[in-house]
């Protein structure tokens, strides 16, 4: 089972043909992901050999569908092109678009997440700025290790890609489900939420490990939907204690959200909706680790 | 980035959103040609990121051209809240305010949409009145894709109740705001007071806009707004080698790879200081995913370069990152500074681990440099370079 992400999908890279796509399409396959192509238009009818795979490049997403049956699109393309290339898997109606890409524009990611409402959310996307999901033992969309850790019944959510790793690496012995970044842009597609309901819909999950940290008030939210609709255990960790406080935004973030974003409002949300919060990475990997032994 | 009073109103005037006349100077002689320029009078503004300035006496009222020279002569080199004042606006006087409105743009994070938020009751008070009367604040959220049209305006109008005799005006407002907002990628475009004068005209009497960093790629006239002026030198030279970096006070150098994991990095050896005396992480440093020898060498540069630093910890987990470029990093910088004649006296601890960790723990040992320690536990390597700190 897992979320998001199994061994049947079937996937593509955008902007596979530059030298971030290239590595990470031949780190992805060793992890035995199924990549039936890559997109770029000024490449498409050729074919790329990595480690042996012959890849072919598509012009389109939608081409790259209709001949291969793909359902997963990994996106490596440039900030300044990436608005492009989100609206077009989107408009290709492919069910999950990652969007690695750092340092696309906020008004970017605002317009092509609108866009992907407007037509009915028919493409999940995970990201901006994210190191993607992997399924251990199945498939890996991104740029998660795969060596990290193993198969395993702890799903992870964070916002952190490297807290992801050291997290996978804490409990690398017990292994996980999935794991996946969702990414620390002000705009992203799939939320805390998304993933701790899936999880808890996950057969193949027994606890969920979610990781945040300060800023914007999403793990508030989390929280709230963790004391309503998540039965599973749940252990948290918060990055930003110490962070200085953040720039301003003039008055109108204090009235938008009403939350403060700071790791300890964070935190004491958290708690009171149930969750196990550690202080460190380490001490989160414990919490998760005691819970298991029952 | 959060721009100046005086670079907020520049992009209101190129955007067509009515502001008062006005000119930012630096010195208080200065103020004596901008005021007569304004026909003899003027308003004398500091001009600091930070709320609350008026009550701090940063805004002056000036009757005649020496009386502007005397009002930036007290304003400059203020303290608001911790920041210096380096410039000050010249501003034309504003006519009798009858009403003061408040409009804002800004992205709504938790929607991940576009907010609209407009009240009659601007002014100081206005968190104030969004905290006790949130009926007098109105939210309406705004299509990315749709922007607001002159018919989006008119209903921001309505919902905020503005009275039927600025209505078309604060739509019009509304409109060229939204197009500095898009045009300019702000995060943020505020303006409050938007203020209703004796003439009945409507003017944005004070702003604040917020950039997005991330469209730098497409907004090059954006870098020329930066204010190096009051940056943090080691901020600066760490701008130089664009390596993200932020001053804090503490005294534990920290570099790391990924902005949460150096984040919570810094917790970490906040909580291990506890027991040492009380040491705290002296900077936030991410060198990022795919950081090569070279990036590592000039961040470990800049933070031995920081007086404050009593011990370095250096937390790296290798997702892109390789841990054998780094350690070759560290061995690099060392090299280079030594070649320099600086001598390095700070004790470095690091953790590294992830993709080839091994490796290069392998060239950090094989290195043996004196001042350079590993400790393969984040926790571990945190109490470490707390216990190294405090001994010093």
């Amino acid at each position: 089972m897992a979320i998001f992400l199994n061994k049947d999908s079937k996937v593509i890279v955008q902007g596979m043909t530059g030298a971030t796509g290239m590595k990470h399409t031949k780190l992805m396959l060793a992890d035995g992901t199924n990549i039936v192509g890559g997109v770029n238009p000024r490449k498409a009818g050729t074919s790329v050999d990595i480690d042996g795979n012959e890849i072919p490049v598509f012009g389109t997403v939608a081409e790259a569908m209709e001949k291969t049956g793909a359902n997963v699109s990994v996106l490596f393309v440039p900030p300044a092109f990436a608005k492009a290339a989100v609206v077009e898997a989107i408009d290709a109606e492919i069910p999950l678009a990652v969007v690695i890409t750092e340092g696309i524009a906020v008004h970017d990611s605002a317009a092509f997440y609108a866009y992907a409402v407007e037509k009915g959310n028919k493409t999940r996307i995970i990201g901006p700025n994210c190191p993607g999901l992997i399924t251990p033992g199945q498939s890996n969309a991104g740029i998660i290790p795969g060596d990290i850790t193993k198969p395993g019944r702890i799903g992870l959510v964070s916002k952190s890609g490297t807290l992801t790793y050291q997290m996978m690496y804490e409990l690398r012995d017990i292994g996980f489900s999935s794991a996946v970044g969702i990414g620390g842009d002000p705009v992203i597609g799939t939320t805390h939420i998304d993933a701790l309901a899936a999880f808890e819909a996950d057969p193949d999950t027994d606890l969920i490990v979610m990781i945040g940290e300060i800023g914007g008030d999403a793990e508030e939210r989390a929280a709230a939907f963790i004391k309503e609709n998540v039965k599973k255990p749940v252990v948290g960790y918060v990055a930003g204690f110490t962070a200085p406080e953040g720039k301003t935004m003039g008055h109108a973030g204090a009235i938008v959200s009403g939350s403060s974003g700071t790791a300890a409002a964070k935190k004491e949300a958290l708690e009171a909706a149930g969750v196990k919060v550690g202080k460190t990475p380490t001490e989160t990997a414990k919490l998760a680790r005691a819970i298991l032994a029952g | 980035m959060d721009l100046f009073e005086y670079q907020a109103r520049d992009l209101f005037a190129k955007h067509d959103v009515p502001v008062l006349a006005g000119e930012v100077i630096d010195t208080p002689e200065a103020a004596r040609a901008a005021t007569e320029r304004l026909g003899g009078k003027s308003v004398v503004k500091a001009q600091v990121k930070v709320g609350g300035r008026g009550k701090a006496g940063g805004v002056k009222l000036a009757a005649t051209p020496d009386e502007a020279v005397a009002r930036a002569t007290d304003i400059l080199g203020m303290d608001i809240k911790g920041h210096t004042v380096h410039k000050v606006m010249i501003a034309e006087t504003a006519p009798e305010i009858l009403e003061e409105y408040y409009v804002s743009f800004l992205l709504d994070r938790a929607n991940r949409t576009f907010l609209s938020i407009a009240s009659v009751e601007g002014g100081m008070e206005i968190e104030e009145v969004a905290a006790t009367r949130p009926e007098a604040v109105a939210k309406t959220p705004i299509d990315a894709n749709e922007g607001v049209t002159p018919a989006k305006a008119r209903e921001i109008v309505e919902a905020a109740n503005f009275p039927a005799e600025v209505a078309d005006k604060v739509a019009d407002i509304l409109v060229t705001l939204w197009k500095t907002f898009v045009a300019e990628d702000a995060l943020l475009v505020e303006v409050n007071p938007l203020a209703k004068v004796a003439s009945g005209d409507v003017i944005a009497l004070d702003g604040k806009v917020s950039l997005d960093e991330n469209a730098e790629f497409r907004q090059p006239e954006h870098e020329a707004l930066q204010d190096k002026a009051s940056a943090n030198p080691l901020e600066a030279a760490a701008k130089e080698k664009n390596l993200n970096y932020v001053k804090l006070d503490g005294e534990v150098g920290i570099i790391g790879n990924g902005a949460g994991l150096v984040m919570s990095t810094l917790d970490v050896v906040a909580y291990a200081g506890e027991a040492h005396g009380g040491v705290k992480p002296a900077n936030f440093l991410d060198i990022g995913g795919g950081a090569s020898a070279a990036v590592m060498a000039n961040g470990l540069e800049i933070i031995l370069g920081d007086p404050d630093v009593k011990s370095v910890f250096v937390n790296v987990f290798g997702g892109i990152t390789a841990c054998d470029e780094v350690a070759n990093g560290i061995v690099q910088a060392l090299q280079l500074l030594a070649d320099r004649g600086e001598e390095v006296t700070k004790p470095l601890v690091v953790r590294l681990d992830g993709n080839n960790a091994e490796l290069g723990r392998k060239i950090l040992s094989d290195a043996n440099h004196p001042l350079v320690q590993r400790v393969d536990t984040m926790d571990g390597a945190a109490d470490k370079a707390a216990e190294l700190a405090a001994a010093k």
